[in-house]
């Protein structure tokens, strides 16, 4: 086993252990760097997407896997950050700018609708977002001079400092280009996890309460949160649109929500990790699928037909699997098998049993 | 001089009145403890100093301000900082983060600066650190300063909630019930800790305590409730002699 001594406070600030994780990091961020040398054009466009919806993990994941509140609404900011961003464009702003607004536009609508939102809990909270993300629908069929309406738009090729970048004529450029979002995302989530202002979203989530006995503001840190959320969320939608090409008001329905949803729960709550092992499941889930039933095809006779709903199913049953089994998650599960690396022969069973917590005093509201 | 004054403090849950026309002030420096019969309002009496309901009647004034005016989020800025009578530690994080959680009133910083990370938010969080380092060592809490709340023994998530509750760096310290479920020994060491708090920290102590053992050997003044009054205020030999005490305890003579 691995063991750190701590001689410095500055090795519990800073975001890694020892120089041999930071090793290890450094390592994954190269190969993905290189990866339009290493791996072919239709599996970049694949690690494209799954980039993209880890970016939307990311902004799922700060609102429910740290601040503890549940949105079923979060295909809603994908939208308005799509949109946002492809308006701009077509207005004459130039893409360095229109994608930063688009993404800053979609946080400050989402902290307004979350003022109101927050007085809910829980499942009512999930009730609520889910209302956003089928309203979403009809407002973008209402504001038709805009947003195109049900004939939808089409995202124009984007000029970013002189540079033509287009998802089919350029697929590195803008596999880079998501990479990079997706990277400085990362960093300043990391950061903001370990500043007071991420410690104040997990007291939120654990005991509001005690939160609050504390001095933190809930009400005030909740829309922070959900602020920061849509903001990445609609940095992700903003992506989603140019790697779509064309879109309307059927693409960001209330299945991309629930996706998303399904995807940092088998991910992991609560971790950054969770947020891309979930979109990697996500991503090349329908992908695995359709080669499995090729090779079922072969084997057994069958016709590839395509089943309805298969995809579905086959997400709905790892979501219960996961829910059943494994809480915490393919992040936690990974931390199980790494630990019973490191200690083997001493893992124990249930050394990531959680004890039963105690009676809690009276919850706020 | 009094650190903190109830004065004709009453507060109604429809029709159950739960503390009523209370009056007490706690000075500066003493250990002040509340005791009673279970319901007889006190752990009521913390969550209106913390703000946590707003009295039907009465003021609240700490350290000269009127704390009725404060939001509940902002009593700790104030230099009140309290512990829950059934533990509300932030279960999915170290002790150490909530240590951390507990210098929150300090936080100087803003949130762009913090997402960028910038020397002055590493400064802080040095500092925070070294603070709370000062704590850990205060209560002894080494072994477990990396460890989950989730797993952690009762004993020591008690002794986590006052070492949360001191990071704040307090005026007034509200425990409420710090020896309920404690050994033996750990209500030894929970004594001792008041006391040293008081003498070492020059922080005032406000607790709420069935353990008559604790409360005669560390507090200065003891005020007793029935039925959210008042029922005898004074030194703990006064109160545990008081008439009043006694029959509400233990019921009339026949």
């Amino acid at each position: 086993m691995r063991i750190v001594f701590k001689t410095d406070y500055m090795q519990d600030i800073r975001p890694w252990k020892d120089g041999y994780q930071l090793g290890l990091y450094l390592l994954l961020l190269g190969l993905a760097v290189a990866a339009p040398w290493l791996i072919d054009t239709f599996y970049l466009g694949e690690l494209t997407n799954v980039l993209i919806w880890a970016l939307a993990g990311l902004g799922l994941m700060v609102l429910t896997g740290h601040t503890g509140q549940a949105s079923l609404g979060h295909a809603a900011f994908l939208a308005l950050g799509c949109y946002a961003n492809i308006i701009l464009i077509e207005a004459g702003v130039p893409f360095l700018a229109a994608f930063p607004l688009a993404g800053l536009i979609t946080g400050v609508i989402g902290a307004l609708i979350a003022v109101p939102a927050l007085r809910l809990h829980g499942i009512y909270l999930a009730i609520f977002t889910l209302a956003l993300s089928i309203l979403v629908d009809d407002i973008i069929v209402l504001t038709e001079p805009w947003s195109g309406g049900v004939s939808g738009k089409f995202a124009p090729p984007i000029n970013l400092l002189g540079l033509e970048i287009d998802r089919w004529g350029t697929p590195d450029a803008f596999y880079w280009l998501v990479l990079g979002v997706v990277v400085i995302v990362t960093l300043g989530y990391i950061n903001l996890l370990r500043a007071p202002m991420g410690r104040s979203f997990i007291a939120v989530r654990d005991s509001e309460v005690s939160a609050q006995a504390m001095g933190v503001d809930v009400a005030r840190t909740k829309t922070i949160s959900f602020g920061l959320s849509c903001m990445v969320t609609g940095w992700a939608g903003a992506l989603m649109g140019l790697y779509a090409g064309a879109f309307n008001n059927e693409t960001f329905s209330v299945v991309i929500s629930i996706e998303l949803l399904m995807m940092i729960v088998i991910g992991g709550l609560g971790s950054i990790h969770g947020a891309f092992l979930g979109a990697i499941v996500i991503g090349f889930l329908p992908q695995f699928l359709s080669i499995a039933k090729e090779y079922a095809g072969a084997l057994f006779g069958g016709s590839t037909v395509a089943i309805p709903g298969l995809e579905f199913g086959v997400f709905g049953m790892i979501l219960i699997v996961f829910i059943l089994f494994e809480p915490m998650g393919l992040y936690g599960r990974w931390l199980k098998i790494r630990t019973w690396f490191e200690l083997f022969p001493f893992y124990r069973k249930d050394m990531f049993k959680r004890q039963k917590s105690y009676l809690k005093t009276e919850r706020l509201r | 001089m009094s650190l903190l004054e109830l004065d004709n403090v009453t507060i109604r849950f429809g029709g159950l009145t739960a503390v009523d026309g209370l009056s007490f002030s706690v000075d500066e420096g003493e250990v002040f403890a509340i005791v009673g019969p279970n319901g007889a309002g006190k752990s009521t009496v913390f969550n209106l100093i913390s703000r946590f309901y707003d009295p039907d009647e009465g003021t609240i004034r700490f350290d000269g301000h009127d704390l009725l005016k404060v939001r509940p989020a902002g009593v700790a800025a104030y230099g009140v900082a309290r512990t829950f009578q059934n533990i509300e530690l932030f279960d999915h994080a170290t002790v150490l983060q909530n240590l951390l959680v507990g210098r929150h009133r300090h936080r100087r910083t803003s949130l762009l600066s913090e997402i960028l990370f910038t020397p002055s938010v590493r400064r802080q969080e040095l500092e925070s650190r070294e603070k709370v380092e000062e704590i850990i060592d205060f209560l002894d809490l080494q072994p477990y300063r990396e460890k989950m709340i989730a797993g952690l023994p009762y004993g020591v998530r008690k002794v986590v909630e006052v070492a949360r509750a001191l990071a704040t760096e307090p005026k007034l310290l509200l425990l409420d019930e710090p020896a309920s479920g404690l050994s033996v020994e750990e209500t030894t060491d929970m004594r001792w800790w008041i006391d040293d708090i008081r003498r070492q920290m020059g922080i005032t102590v406000l607790m709420v305590e069935h353990d008559m053992g604790l409360v005669s050997s560390v507090s200065d003044r003891v005020l007793a409730m029935a039925d959210g009054a008042r029922l005898a205020l004074g030194t703990p030999e006064e109160v545990q002699s008081d008439p009043a005490v006694i029959e509400a305890y233990l019921g009339k003579a026949a």
